[in-house]
């Protein structure tokens, strides 16, 4: 009995612990960017954001979270039961499911498997059934039309965004996040990591981060002007929350993903005392933050595009750059153009 | 090696049951949905088996892009179930055969097993112990089976241009956005800065 315990129960109840403690982590994290975010982009509004709700409105995310819960559930007559609950359900836990193979510090990762990136770049596949099943099931003539842009919209730009995790892992050689990590841990610091060998790449994730999303200046599937509230026209309270908590989990993932890919995850930027004393996790949390930032600034400062527009720069101008790039970066890992550069330098 | 069993009977049993739900869900919307519930099963197994590159591969390329498209499809599709029903049985000499075929494959894949238990060892190439199995693949796929691989790649290709060729219309007097034309235009070939005297317009010279 005491066997069984410590060779199942208890590694089951670390990992559920670890789990558990992500997943706090994760939403009282969320709770503050969605804050920052409105905060931003008031500041660029010259208004003053949220500022009510406990100091400085620090409190109004709990209170709007309060709020979606206490209000009445509905559920429209002609909509199909079933998916219409399911489809919110699926969009939030697979977001927050990505985060169980992001490691945030040197074997600070709850499942440290060896194909990370894939699994992410899976999950991140599986996130526009939240919003096709949400649209369909809504039986109703804006989602449905949401619904297919989206479709549309977000497997266009993920072809793109696996390119640019191609040259990552070509440069990286291997699918595991820490490993990537590692591979960026040069004694030259910020100027080693990936964002300046794959600049081009690097600008192309963002922008297609921003597509893959479904954030401004890509939020055509909730394109107000248009399509009133895109594919959640019919939801309301908690059912609303989880989609809007999936989709800032999922930009969250993204700047996540942007931090381990081209920033040097943990890393300190410049790789000498004081600053390797600073934990990895607050590198980290600052690298995520920064992207947030700009990614708050796009919203705030990009007007919307064209739905062909959309089409356009994913399949005509994207894809065939970073095609090129994967040659490009391959056939250079393959003849040593850079040997004794910054690639050699670990 | 409990839990292992335990989990394999759950992926396995969800993955048969909803592959059985795929045909008999009355919603072909339903039954897309249960297809991609079978999938991410399968998934699962590959995991158990050691074969996460596989998995994950199976949930991006099947799940992520292949499925969404017979959803969209079906969801677009505006079909009478009804009367979608009462063909079922004229197809049933059909499916009994492909059926049948299917069926006399496994018992030929899994009685090779079971009647000489040397013939997977012999036909798998072993996997190295120390690499991942990533790497084992590449190791196999782009060496070995290259010529397959590439006429795999060539074929998808043909496939896709064909798909194209068959839609694609080229429309007259449709008005299309010239992207180099728009950002090559300056304002001197724009615009035209003439000075108005007040009272007298532009008069005849334009």
């Amino acid at each position: 009995m005491l066997d069984f315990f410590w060779t199942y129960l208890w590694p089951l109840i670390i990992i559920l612990a670890e789990s558990v403690l992500m997943l706090v982590c994760v939403l009282v994290v969320l709770a503050y960017l969605i804050y920052a975010d409105r905060k931003i982009w008031a500041a660029v509004q010259l208004r003053r954001g949220p500022n009510v709700v406990g100091p400085w409105g620090l409190f109004q995310s709990f209170a709007d979270m309060l709020k979606f819960c206490l209000k009445e559930p509905t559920i429209p007559s002609s909509a199909n039961k079933g998916i219409y609950v399911l489809a919110p359900l699926v969009a939030s836990l697979l977001a927050l499911s990505a985060w169980a193979v992001i490691p945030v510090n040197t074997n600070w990762v709850v499942a440290d498997i060896n194909v990370g990136v894939l699994y992410i770049f899976a999950i991140s596949s599986l996130m526009v059934y939240g919003i096709i099943m949400g649209g369909w099931a809504s039986n109703s003539k804006y989602p449905f039309l949401a619904a297919l842009r989206s479709a549309a919209q977000m497997v266009s730009y993920e072809v793109s965004i696996g390119f640019v995790i191609i040259t990552v892992l070509l440069c990286a050689g291997s699918l595991n996040l820490s490993a990537i990590v590692q591979a960026q841990d040069t004694r030259y610091g910020a100027l080693g990591w990936y964002w300046l060998p794959l600049f081009p790449m690097f600008v192309i994730f963002f922008v297609s981060a921003l597509a893959e999303t479904n954030r401004p200046p890509f939020d055509l599937v909730e394109a107000e002007s248009e399509l009133v509230a895109g594919f959640m026209v019919e939801y309301g309270s908690t059912l609303y929350m989880l989609f809007m908590l999936g989709e800032y989990v999922a930009i969250m993932t993204m700047c996540a993903m942007a931090t381990i890919f081209f920033m040097g995850g943990w890393l300190s930027p410049i790789p000498y005392p004081p600053f390797t004393w600073v934990p990895g996790v607050i590198w980290f949390f600052l690298k995520g933050l920064f992207f947030f930032f700009l990614i708050a600034m796009a919203k705030a400062m990009v007007p919307r595009y064209r739905y062909d527009q959309l089409m356009r720069l994913g399949w005509k101008v994207f894809l065939p750059i970073s095609l090129a790039m994967v040659f490009i970066v391959a056939f250079v890992l393959q003849y040593g153009v850079l040997q004794n550069g910054l690639l050699a330098a670990k | 090696m409990i839990v292992a069993a335990l989990f394999f009977y759950l992926f396995a049993g969800l993955c048969v049951a909803s592959a059985f739900m795929v045909i008999a869900a009355r919603n072909p919307v339903h039954s897309v949905l249960y297809l991609i519930l079978a999938f991410v099963n399968a998934a699962g197994l590959f995991v158990m088996m050691g074969a996460e590159f596989l998995a994950m591969i199976l949930i991006v390329v099947y799940v992520g892009a292949v499925a969404v498209l017979f959803l969209f499809v079906v969801m677009m599709l505006d079909v009478d179930f009804s009367q979608l029903k009462q063909g079922v049985l004229q197809y049933l000499p059909i499916g009994m055969l492909i059926g049948g075929i299917f069926l006399a494959e496994l018992l030929l894949v899994v009685g090779s097993w079971a009647i000489g238990p040397g013939i997977p060892q012999a036909i798998v190439a072993k996997i190295p112990a120390k690499i991942s199995n990533t790497e084992a693949i590449g190791l196999v796929l782009y060496t070995r089976y290259a010529y397959f691989f590439e006429a795999a790649g060539i074929i998808l290709l043909v496939a896709m241009i064909g798909a194209i060729v068959l839609t694609l219309r080229h429309k007259e007097r449709v008005r299309r956005q010239h992207i180099p034309t728009q950002v090559t235009r300056n304002p001197k070939l724009a615009i035209e800065i003439l000075k108005v005297r007040s009272g007298q317009g532009l008069g005849s010279n334009t």
